[in-house]
């Protein structure tokens, strides 16, 4: 576990650079850690953020198939959104664990 | 653990052969999977595989219960031949398995290959199995995009990083 400082605040991460701590999470950091991976958030990003928080809040699991159920955008958004490896990118952005879903 | 990978996988070239949901499902999870982690994937469904792609079959696969050795009952007894041929065996099994997978949040067929295609995967019909199953374009679900030979498959599977893997 190490600490990486964003928006003027350390940060606990794992050795991926995701938080250990989802409550540490602020918008701030969130912008921050979306620079890094060349994304610029938007009123979408951040709605789809929340989405993915309040469900690993709730303690369900997430899957991709779960954001097409979301009502908040469609899959084909979603990988517009976050190019490339869409659920790692927005639960790092999100502070949330990497999910470990097959879906 | 994420290790910094020297040939890591760019592309992966699904080939499903076979109809039954399990053959279907490990094709679609690999292919899914692939556009998840950002690797570009093409999905080339022949022979039995076809079924997955036909509107009027995709979700109404089935899993073999007679002559089908790994499969056991809830409690772990293999399932004994002379009860996989009851009739409604076959249905009732496929049921249950649809069930499960439903309850790990696995779509059926044509949703995931809504969620394949909206990542960027690309679906392809077996213009040699289609002539042999006597199946025309407007049978295929519109998630296919094109209807290629064997050849046509081999180009588009090219480049550095490009695997073919059969299911």
């Amino acid at each position: 576990m190490a600490q990486k400082i964003y928006a003027g605040k350390p940060v606990d991460v794992n050795e991926e650079g995701y938080f250990t701590d989802p409550s540490q999470w602020t918008k701030e950091i969130a912008v921050e850690i979306a620079k890094e991976e060349n994304i610029e958030l938007t009123e979408q990003h951040f709605a789809i953020i929340e989405f993915l928080r309040n469900r690993h809040s709730g303690g369900d699991p997430l899957s991709i198939r779960s954001i097409n159920h979301s009502g908040v955008i469609d899959v084909k958004t979603f990988y517009q959104l976050f190019p490339g490896a869409p659920l790692k990118k927005a639960t790092k952005i999100a502070g949330i664990p990497k999910p470990a879903s097959c879906v | 653990m994420a290790t910094e990978q020297k040939n890591p996988v760019k592309k992966v070239n699904i080939i499903c052969a076979k109809g039954a949901v399990e053959d279907v499902y490990a094709t679609l999870i690999l292919g899914n999977g692939a556009v998840m982690e950002g690797i570009e994937a093409n999905i080339f469904f022949t022979f039995f595989g076809l079924d997955a792609i036909i509107k009027s079959r995709m979700d109404k696969l089935h899993t073999a219960v007679v002559g089908n050795p790994a499969l056991r009952l809830p409690g772990g007894m293999r399932m004994p031949t002379l009860l996989g041929v009851i009739p409604g065996m076959e249905a009732f099994t496929s049921w249950m398995m649809k069930k499960e997978m439903d309850k790990l949040d696995i779509p059926p067929v044509s949703e995931f290959l809504d969620l394949i295609t909206a990542g960027g995967g690309k679906i392809y019909a077996c213009k040699l199995a289609m002539d042999m199953f006597k199946f025309r374009k407007e049978d295929l679900s519109e998630h296919v995009i094109d209807i290629l030979t064997v050849g046509e498959f081999y180009e588009l599977a090219g480049g550095e990083g490009s695997h073919i893997i059969f299911t």
